[in-house]
């Protein structure tokens, strides 16, 4: 266990040092790439609670494609950051607000499980023994076959998201020359040749 | 303190040896990889290639690399000094992490991790980092502009391959790759291996390989007639030559995974007295070299996509494709209860 625990440790501090440099750094791509780096930490967490196939769903999908758009962003930002600090001492208060029920809402939902030990009793689908199935196995399971509704609505709500996305930001300016792979392909050679016959001297 | 030497030293031991002789193998693979791209690029353009340093040229690599290592490093005055710097380490580091699980035999890896796959398409999608950091820290807008279209090419294309891979993930049931190969094992020899059933899928994550790894007919991150290099316009010596190494690894990566996924990793294509005589790492090397030979083929004859072209590709045809592919390989699974 002693290999184990030390990683925790490094991955822990990592994780929680590198999610205090997002809200520090100065220049908003570092901060991204703070960000980047305590989702990794996170990840390497995961692992070593033997959940290897959250851990790397969760570098595919929040690395490889959710923060690669927001450093993507972030880049093309002008972000003035002298002007976003004349602001901060106006919006503490609601911060710190949020941040206050945030905790609480932490504290309820820890605290519950060290005062009732119990309501561990309560959870409807406990995870199966590792070894048993394997937690790829698990997940799919419980996504695909236990709460299969619940999913396929998930799905179609983010399917109407993305629909909504594309309509209010899909415009067609008139006048811009596109190309048309089906024309392109479609094109004869009676509509695109003309054949004259010039007469030395005189031109069309 | 004996135990304490067995239970921790010793398999850290062998993971570093492990570690390193892979290292090894794979650095002085790639410098050989590297001139045969190059030779064979010469070879279709009726020209001869590098040919001076060493017998036929053989020692060109090399020299190269001493060349970039005894090079001064110029960092530009208006660079982020830190970013700059870690740019291509995390390329680099990144491609070369991604080999720990590739089996070049049976049992042949140094991880054989039980989601092998994932974690290869997990490194394969933070390559793009190396390219985007480098891009941004160099503080020239041919870089920029570089690493943004890159960046939006190697999220495009992780798409697809991801959807590749979920379908021959269907018709194998585990996410180890060493049970990937397994699962391609038959009486028809080459013909059970996934590149004939699962065909069009064969192509496309070809194609997509290329792009993901910004190989030519797709090198539009470092088109050198519109931005001389790309993302590495401003980078030299050791700096670039990790870069440069990091695309070769990434590359390389590719065929092995386009053979473990389509070839059939290390099995011969007949089980039969000639073929299976031969240890397995040869079958594999031999696949990969196949594969890289098209990768090189295709970069020295193919004209380079426009941009919107390469878009349009990976969005409108391959996404259709390869989502039409999973729905019709899970029904025909299904249906004649193929499943593994």
């Amino acid at each position: 266990m002693l290999i184990a625990d030390a990683f925790f440790y490094l991955f822990a501090t990592t994780c929680v040092a590198a999610a205090f440099m997002v809200i520090s750094a100065r220049n908003p791509v570092h901060a991204v790439l703070f960000l980047i780096l305590t989702f990794v930490n996170a990840a390497g967490l995961f692992i070593l609670l033997g959940a290897e196939f959250l851990a790397l769903i969760l570098v595919v999908v929040y690395v490889g494609a959710v923060a690669v758009l927001f450093l993507f962003v972030v880049m093309m930002l002008d972000v003035d950051f002298a002007e976003l600090r004349a602001g901060f001492l106006a919006y503490l208060p609601i911060g710190a607000l949020i941040g206050l029920i945030l905790l609480v809402e932490l504290i309820l939902v820890f605290g519950s499980w060290i005062i009732t030990p119990e309501i561990a009793a309560h959870i409807t689908t406990p995870a199966p023994p590792m070894d048993k199935v394997s937690n790829t196995e698990a997940l799919g399971l419980i996504l695909y076959t236990k709460y299969v509704y619940f999913f396929e609505t998930a799905g179609v709500i983010l399917l109407i998201a993305m629909i909504g996305a594309i309509v209010l930001t899909l415009h067609h300016k008139e006048g811009v020359k596109r190309q048309s792979i089906p024309t392109q392909v479609g094109r004869k050679r009676d509509e695109s040749i003309e054949i004259r016959h010039v007469e030395p001297g005189q031109g069309l | 303190m004996a135990e304490f030497f067995w239970t921790y030293l010793w398999p850290l031991l062998v993971i570093l040896v492990h570690s390193l002789a892979v290292l090894v193998i794979l650095l002085v693979s790639i410098a050989f990889l590297l001139l045969a791209d190059r030779k064979i690029w010469a070879a279709v353009q009726l020209r001869r290639g590098p040919n001076v340093v060493g017998p036929f040229g053989l020692l060109q690599s090399f020299a190269d690399m001493l060349k970039f290592v005894f090079k001064e490093p110029v960092i530009p005055a208006g660079a982020n000094k830190g970013v700059f710097l870690l740019a291509p380490l995390v390329s680099s580091v990144l491609a070369l992490s991604a080999w720990a699980v590739i089996p070049v035999n049976e049992g042949w890896a140094v991880a054989n991790l039980n989601v092998g796959i994932l974690y290869v398409f997990a490194i394969s999608s933070l390559e793009v980092y190396g390219v985007i950091m480098g891009g941004w820290a160099s503080n020239s807008k041919y870089a920029f502009l570089g690493a943004l279209r890159s960046a939006a090419q190697m999220v495009s294309y992780e798409v697809s391959i991801g959807f590749v891979i979920v379908t021959v993930l269907l018709c194998v049931g585990s996410l180890n790759l060493t049970d990937i190969v397994l699962a391609q094992k038959g009486e028809y020899g080459m013909f059970n291996w996934f590149w004939l059933p699962l065909f069009p899928l064969f192509i496309i994550f070809f194609i997509s390989a290329l792009a993901e790894t910004n190989r030519p007919p797709f090198d539009l991150p470092e088109a050198e007639s519109e931005l001389v290099a790309g993302f590495m316009v401003e980078y030299s010596s050791t700096p670039y030559l990790l870069f440069m190494l990091g695309e070769y690894v990434a590359i390389v990566l590719m065929c092995a995974l386009t053979t473990i996924l389509f070839l059939g990793g290390w099995l011969p294509p007949f089980d039969m007295a000639p073929f299976n005589w031969l240890p397995g790492v040869f079958w594999f090397v031999l696949k990969l070299c196949m594969v890289f030979f098209m990768f090189a083929m295709v970069k020295s004859i193919v004209p380079r996509y426009r941009y919107d072209q390469l878009m349009r590709l990976g969005w409108k045809v391959f996404l259709p494709l390869s989502l039409f592919m999973i729905v019709a390989v899970a029904s025909v699974l299904h249906f004649f209860d193929l499943a593994p």
